[in-house]
C-alpha cells in the first residue's frame, strides 16, 4: 500500500532556502512569484493490506522520525 | 600571470585563496557576482564557502549568477578555471564539468586532512609536482561525494581526466582513504580539454609553514607559467 | 484595561514588580507595555539576581577597553589590535530544538562581536549533556554538535575547540555555552550608545516573524479565528544572512558613518532600542509600521518581542544615510528607517498613527529590580577517601577507564563536523590545552582556551571558582601564551533557592580571588539562571573562556613529545589529593569528597616560570595537569606524538595510585632535552618551584617501570572508541 508524505515547515517558521530560492527565481524572470516554500517528500510503501492500519503506521513514523514536529507539519495521501 | 577570484554572497574561502595567489605574486582581482565582465585573467578562480547558504543545492544557486555565464564563456575559450570545494561545485551546476557532488557518505560534515595522489601531471595545474607524489591537503565539505555514470567514468579514467584521487599516507587508494564515498576515490576531476580543474580539497590550506605543510604550493607554482 | 494577576504571572513578573511598574508609570500597563518589562525585566536582560555580586568581579587593568556592559569585552593587545570576545549561554532552546537552539546560539555571540567592529576569527564552545545512559542525550549531542557546525562553517569562522562534558546533573537542562573572539582596530570600536537627538534609527538585517515569541504572554484578545496559525515558533538560523549581515557591517565600518550599533538578541527590537536609548541617556521612538516583516498582521506585541535572527539596529549620522542603504542593498539585506532618537528620554512606539507605548527608558532599565538575594554558605564535603579502604585495582586498569570515559575519550567525532582551518590562520586546531589563531597578516597570534569543573564547584564552590580560573590561565600557559583576561559564562539553578544562590555568591568569590591574584579580569560574559527541572537544580558550572598573546610566531607549544631520549619533568608539587577526582569517579563511582586546594602563589610562580622556561628556548612540549591526574596527562602526551614514555616510580609519595591519578592544582609537564637539566634545575632552584623528572620518551611502550607496559597503539584505541561506539547507528 502506497503513500505519500509531504513534510513542510510550519506556517510561522523562518525557510531561509525557500526565502533564497525564491529570490533567485525572480531574478531569473519570473516576477510574478509570491512565495517558495521548500519541503520535503517522501515515497512509503507498506507492506500491509488493511488501510486504516497502514495509514496508522505511517503517521506514526511521521511524528516519530520524518517530521521534527517542533518546526514541521506533514500530510499523508494515499497514493496510487 | 593576473588571476580572478570570484566572490559570491556566502563565499568564504575567497580571502585564502587570495593571499595565497598574491603569495605567488598573482595579480589578483576579486570580482562580484553582480559584475557583468571578467576583467582579463589567465586564471580564474572559483572560490570554496558557502555560497547561497548551500541552498537548494550546493552551487545550484550561484550557477545562475550573472558573472557564471561570463566564467562559462571564458572556459569554453580554453581559459584556466580552478574550482575548490564550494567552487567544484558550482562549475558541476553550471555544466563546465560533468557529474554530481552528493551529500558525503557518512552523511556529516567531515573536516580534515587528507592524502591525495597526482594520477596525472601532464597538465598546467599540476605539471610541478612528480606524477604519483602523495600531497597531504585539507578537506571541509558536506557534498564532497562524487558520482557520474559508468560511460563519463570511463571516459575520464581513459582520458587521463582524473588528476587527483584520495589516497592513505602511503599512497594505497582504497575504501579506507576514502573520505566521503567518491566514486573511485576522485577527489578531482578536468573537463575534456584539461583547462577546468575542479577539486574539492583546499589547496590555499597547505601554503603557509607556519600553520601547516606547503604540499598545495606546487598547484599555484604550477599555473605561475 | 486592567492587566490581570494571570497575564502577569504568565509574563515571568511578580505582582510586585508589577506595582513597581505601575508607579513608574503612573498608571496600569497596556499588554504591550507589560510584554516590554517582562522582556526588559527578566533575568537574561536585567542581571537582577546577579548584578550585585558580580559587581565584585575584577574588571579592569592596563590592557582593558572595554569591560562588562557592552555587547563584548574588548583588550588592547598592542599595535592598535583589539581582541574583541564574549561567551554567551543558549542553554533552554537548545535542549528544546538542540540543532537550531545551538546554531543560533552561535549566530548571537557571533553578532555580539561584529557589531563592536571585529571581524570574527574564531569560535568556541562548552557543551554539557546528561549522562550517556540517559535517553535524550545522544539526540541533543548529535544535534548541539550538528548545529554549531552548520551554523560556524557556513558563516565561515573556524570552530576551533572547547570542551564537551557528560553527568547526570544535565539530565533535564543541558548547557550550551557558545564563545566567539574577533579582531579589530582598537581605534575602531563601536559602541551601543545613542548619540545625537533626531537620528534616525535604522533596521538592518532580515525580516521579523513570529520566532521565539512564548505563547503564554499572548492575550486571548490577540488571537482571531487564525489563532493556530499565530502559535509561537522556535528560533531558526540562518546563516548566510548572518554572512551577508556580517560583510555588509564590517564594510559600513570602514568609515565614521556608525554612530551606534547594537545587534538584536534576546529580548530583539525591544533590547536594542532601549539599551540603546539608556546609554545614551536619549529617547527613542518607532514607528512599528516600518518593521520589515516576513508574516502579514503582525502586532506590535510580537514586533517588540520577536527573537527573529540575523537583525541590528544602527544610529546613522544623517548624511550617511544614503551610503549605507547602497551598501546593504549589495548585500540583499532589509535596510529600513524605523524611528528616531529624540530627548524626551521616553520609548515612544506608534503603530497604525496611534501611540501603542509610552514608557520611561530609566524604568526599563536603571530602575528595573536589584534584588539581593537570600543565600546559605554551601555546605562543603569533607568526606575524604582513602586509597587503602579501596577495592585493590591495576593502575593501568584504572587509566585505561579513565581515558575510555566520555569526558576524557578523543573528540575528533565532534571536532571532524567543525571546519577549523577556513580563514588560514589557525596555528593550532583543537586537541592542545588551547587553540591558536594568528592575527591576520602579523606576526602575533593568540590562544584561546574554554573550561570548567562542574564537579569541584558542587563540592565547594569557591573552591571551584578559584579552580577554573587557574585551569584557564594554565591551559594558556601550555602553550606558551601570557594569559591576558577573560569572559565568563556563570550556569546555575534557580537563584530564588537559598542554596543556588550561595552556590553561585561562593563561585564569584572564588573566581574573584584567582582574577585579582593573577591579573586576569573578567571583560564580558554572561549568566544562566533557571537552569533546573522539577526542582532539581544543575551543579554550579560557571565556565571560562581565557585570551593568551603570542608577541612572535616562534614559541608556540604543543603536547606532542618530541624526541626519543627527551625527559619530561613535573613542575609543582604532587601532594596526592584525589578526592573529586576521574580516578575514584570512573573506577569507584565516588562523587563525594572536597576538590584539590588551590595555592594561588604556587599557581602563580610555577605558571611565570614555566613561561620562563619557554622564553629560554628550554620546553620542546608542555601539559597541564588537570582531569584524570598525572599519568592520563602523561598518555596524552604520549598519544599526541605516539612516541611511548617510560615512567619513573614515584620517590616520594609511596602510593602509586596517589601519586599517578591526584587532581593536585598548579602543575606541569614539560619535555625537555636532557643536556638542559641542571640549566632548568638551577632556574627553578632561583624562584623556590618546585620540580621533578618523572618520564623519559621513547618509542612505543607506554610504561611505568617494573608495574606495568603497554603499547602506545592499545591506548590510542582505547582513547578513540566512545564517541564512535555511542553514535554508531544499528
Amino acid at each position: 500500500m502506497k503513500f505519500a508524505v509531504t513534510v513542510t515547515l510550519k506556517k510561522d517558521v523562518l525557510d531561509p532556502q525557500g526565502r533564497v530560492v525564491g529570490q533567485t527565481l525572480k531574478n531569473m524572470g519570473i516576477k510574478n512569484l509570491n512565495q517558495i516554500r521548500q519541503g520535503k517528500f517522501f515515497e512509503i510503501d507498506m507492506n500491509e493490506k488493511d488501510s486504516a492500519k497502514a495509514e496508522g503506521q505511517v503517521k506514526e513514523m511521521c511524528e516519530k522520525l520524518l517530521a521534527n514536529q517542533i518546526i514541521e507539519n506533514f500530510q499523508i495521501k494515499k497514493a496510487e | 600571470m593576473k588571476s580572478s577570484v570570484i566572490v559570491f554572497p556566502g563565499s568564504n574561502c575567497d580571502r585564502d585563496i587570495a593571499v595565497a595567489l598574491e603569495k605567488l605574486q598573482f595579480k589578483n582581482s576579486m570580482v562580484w557576482h553582480k559584475e557583468t565582465e571578467l576583467p582579463k585573467s589567465d586564471l580564474i578562480v572559483v572560490p570554496g564557502g558557502f555560497s547561497y547558504g548551500d541552498y537548494l543545492r550546493s552551487g545550484a544557486i550561484a550557477a545562475k549568477s550573472n558573472i557564471l555565464s561570463e566564467v562559462i564563456n571564458a572556459g569554453k575559450k580554453g581559459a584556466l578555471i580552478l574550482g575548490i570545494c564550494n567552487g567544484f561545485q558550482i562549475l558541476i551546476e553550471c555544466g563546465l564539468l560533468q557529474g554530481a557532488l552528493l551529500r558525503n557518505s557518512g552523511l556529516k560534515f567531515i573536516s580534515k586532512d587528507i592524502f591525495v595522489k597526482v594520477q596525472s601531471n601532464k597538465n598546467k595545474f599540476l605539471k610541478k609536482y612528480e606524477a604519483n607524489e602523495i600531497l597531504k591537503l585539507n578537506i571541509a565539505h558536506n557534498e564532497g561525494n562524487y558520482f557520474t555514470d559508468k560511460k563519463h567514468l570511463k571516459e575520464l579514467e581513459d582520458n587521463d581526466l582524473i588528476p587527483l584521487k584520495y589516497c592513505d599516507e602511503k599512497g594505497n587508494i582504497n575504501f579506507k582513504a576514502n573520505p566521503n564515498g567518491s566514486i573511485n576515490n576522485i577527489a578531482g576531476i578536468f573537463n575534456k580539454n584539461k583547462n577546468i580543474l575542479g577539486m574539492m580539497p583546499h589547496p590555499e590550506r597547505m601554503a603557509d609553514k607556519i600553520l601547516s605543510d606547503e604540499d598545495g604550493l606546487g598547484l599555484f607554482l604550477s599555473l605561475m607559467n | 484595561m486592567t492587566i490581570t494577576k494571570s497575564q502577569i504571572e504568565s509574563h515571568g513578573l511578580k505582582t510586585e514588580e508589577y506595582d513597581k511598574i505601575k508607579e513608574l508609570l503612573g498608571r496600569d500597563a497596556n499588554l504591550l507595555e507589560l510584554g516590554i518589562f517582562s522582556a526588559m525585566w527578566n533575568e537574561h536582560c536585567s542581571y537582577k539576581s546577579s548584578k550585585i555580586h558580580l559587581k565584585q568581579l575584577p574588571t579592569k587593568n592596563n590592557i582593558v577597553i572595554q569591560g562588562p556592559g557592552e555587547n563584548a569585552g574588548v583588550i588592547d593587545i598592542g599595535d592598535d589590535d583589539a581582541i574583541i570576545f564574549k561567551i554567551e549561554s543558549h542553554n533552554h532552546p537548545s535542549f528544546i530544538e538542540p540543532y537550531q537552539g545551538s546554531a543560533t546560539g552561535v549566530g548571537g555571540i557571533l553578532r555580539d562581536v561584529f557589531t563592536m567592529g571585529a571581524r570574527p576569527i574564531a569560535l568556541m564552545n562548552s557543551i554539557h549533556f546528561g549522562s550517556p545512559e540517559n535517553k535524550k542525550t545522544q539526540h541533543l549531542l548529535s544535534g548541539v554538535v550538528s548545529g554549531i557546525g552548520g551554523y560556524g562553517n557556513s558563516v565561515g569562522i573556524p570552530t576551533v575547540g572547547g570542551e564537551t562534558k557528560f553527568n547526570s546533573t544535565y539530565n533535564e537542562n543541558i548547557l550550551v555555552n557558545a564563545m566567539a573572539i574577533g579582531h579589530a582596530n582598537k581605534n575602531k570600536i563601536f559602541y551601543s550608545k545613542a548619540k545625537g537627538i533626531n537620528k534616525s534609527v535604522v533596521y538592518v538585517g532580515s525580516k521579523t516573524g513570529r520566532d521565539g515569541i512564548h505563547g503564554a504572554t499572548m492575550a486571548s484578545a490577540e488571537f482571531d479565528e487564525n489563532s493556530e496559525e499565530k502559535k509561537p515558533t522556535v528560533q531558526v538560523g540562518d546563516p548566510f544572512t548572518e554572512k551577508l549581515l556580517l560583510e555588509a557591517c564590517l564594510e559600513l565600518m570602514k568609515d565614521n558613518s556608525i554612530i551606534s550599533i547594537q545587534d538584536m538578541g534576546a529580548a530583539g527590537l525591544t533590547s536594542s532600542s532601549v539599551e540603546m536609548a539608556s546609554k545614551g541617556k536619549l529617547g527613542i521612538e518607532l514607528n512599528l509600521n516600518k518593521v520589515p516583516c516576513r508574516e502579514n498582521n503582525m502586532t506590535p506585541y510580537e514586533m517588540m518581542l520577536s527573537e527573529s535572527q540575523e537583525r541590528m539596529l544602527i544610529i546613522l549620522d544623517d548624511k550617511k544615510e544614503k551610503e549605507a542603504k547602497k551598501i546593504f542593498d549589495k548585500w540583499d539585506l532589509d535596510f529600513v528607517v524605523i524611528g528616531k532618537t529624540t530627548d524626551t528620554n521616553r520609548l515612544v512606539l506608534s503603530f497604525d498613527n496611534e501611540k501603542v507605548a509610552d514608557i520611561p527608558i530609566v524604568a526599563l532599565s536603571e530602575k528595573a529590580p536589584l534584588y539581593e538575594r537570600k543565600w546559605n554558605k554551601p555546605k562543603i564535603s569533607k568526606n575524604k577517601t582513602k586509597v587503602k579502604d579501596l577495592k585493590k585495582i591495576k593502575i593501568e586498569d584504572a587509566l585505561v577507564k579513565i581515558l575510555s570515559s566520555p569526558d576524557h575519550s578523543n573528540k575528533n567525532w565532534i571536532t571532524d563536523q567543525y571546519d577549523q582551518v577556513v580563514m588560514c590562520d589557525t596555528i593550532q586546531k583543537s586537541g592542545n590545552d588551547s587553540a591558536v589563531i594568528r592575527i591576520h597578516n602579523k606576526d602575533k597570534a593568540i590562544a584561546i582556551s574554554v573550561d570548567s569543573s562542574a564537579n569541584y564547584c558542587k563540592a565547594d564552590p569557591k573552591s571551584g571558582g578559584k579552580q577554573i580560573v587557574c585551569e584557564n590561565w594554565r591551559n594558556l600557559i601550555s602553550v606558551g601564551a601570557k594569559p591576558l583576561a577573560i569572559t565568563n559564562c556563570l550556569n546555575f539553578g534557580n537563584p530564588e533557592k537559598a542554596n543556588v544562590m550561595g552556590e553561585f555568591v561562593e563561585c564569584i568569590n572564588g573566581i574573584k580571588e584567582s582574577c585579582e591574584f593573577l591579573n586576569f579580569p573578567v571583560v564580558s560574559g554572561n549568566v544562566s539562571f533557571y537552569n533546573e527541572t522539577n526542582s532539581k537544580s544543575i551543579f554550579p558550572t560557571p565556565v571560562i573562556g581565557g585570551i593568551g598573546i603570542f608577541n612572535n610566531l616562534k614559541k608556540i607549544l604543543n603536547m606532542k613529545t618530541k624526541k626519543t631520549g627527551n625527559l619530561i619533568i613535573v613542575l609543582g608539587k604532587t601532594l596526592g589529593h584525589i578526592d573529586q577526582s576521574a580516578f575514584l569517579r570512573e573506577n569507584f563511582s565516588i562523587h563525594d569528597g572536597p576538590p584539590p586546594e588551590i595555592n594561588l602563589t604556587n599557581e602563580k610562580n610555577n605558571g611565570l616560570a614555566v613561561l620562563k622556561l619557554i622564553k629560554d628556548n628550554l620546553v620542546l612540549s608542555a601539559h597541564d595537569i588537570s582531569s584524570g591526574g598525572m599519568l592520563v596527562s602523561l598518555a596524552e602526551m604520549s598519544m599526541a606524538s605516539m612516541l611511548g614514555l617510560k615512567i619513573y616510580k614515584p620517590k616520594r609519595l609511596t602510593n602509586s595510585i596517589e601519586y599517578f591519578f591526584a587532581e593536585d592544582q598548579s602543575r606541569y609537564l614539560l619535555e625537555i632535552d636532557k643536556n638542559n637539566l641542571k640549566k632548568i634545575e638551577s632556574s627553578l632552584k632561583k624562584n623556590n618551584i618546585f620540580f621533578e623528572v618523572v618520564a623519559e620518551v621513547q618509542n612505543d611502550i607506554f610504561e611505568i617501570e617494573k608495574t606495568f607496559g603497554m603499547k602506545v597503539n592499545e591506548l590510542y584505541n582505547c582513547n578513540n572508541q566512545w564517541y564512535h561506539r555511542f553514535n554508531a547507528v544499528n
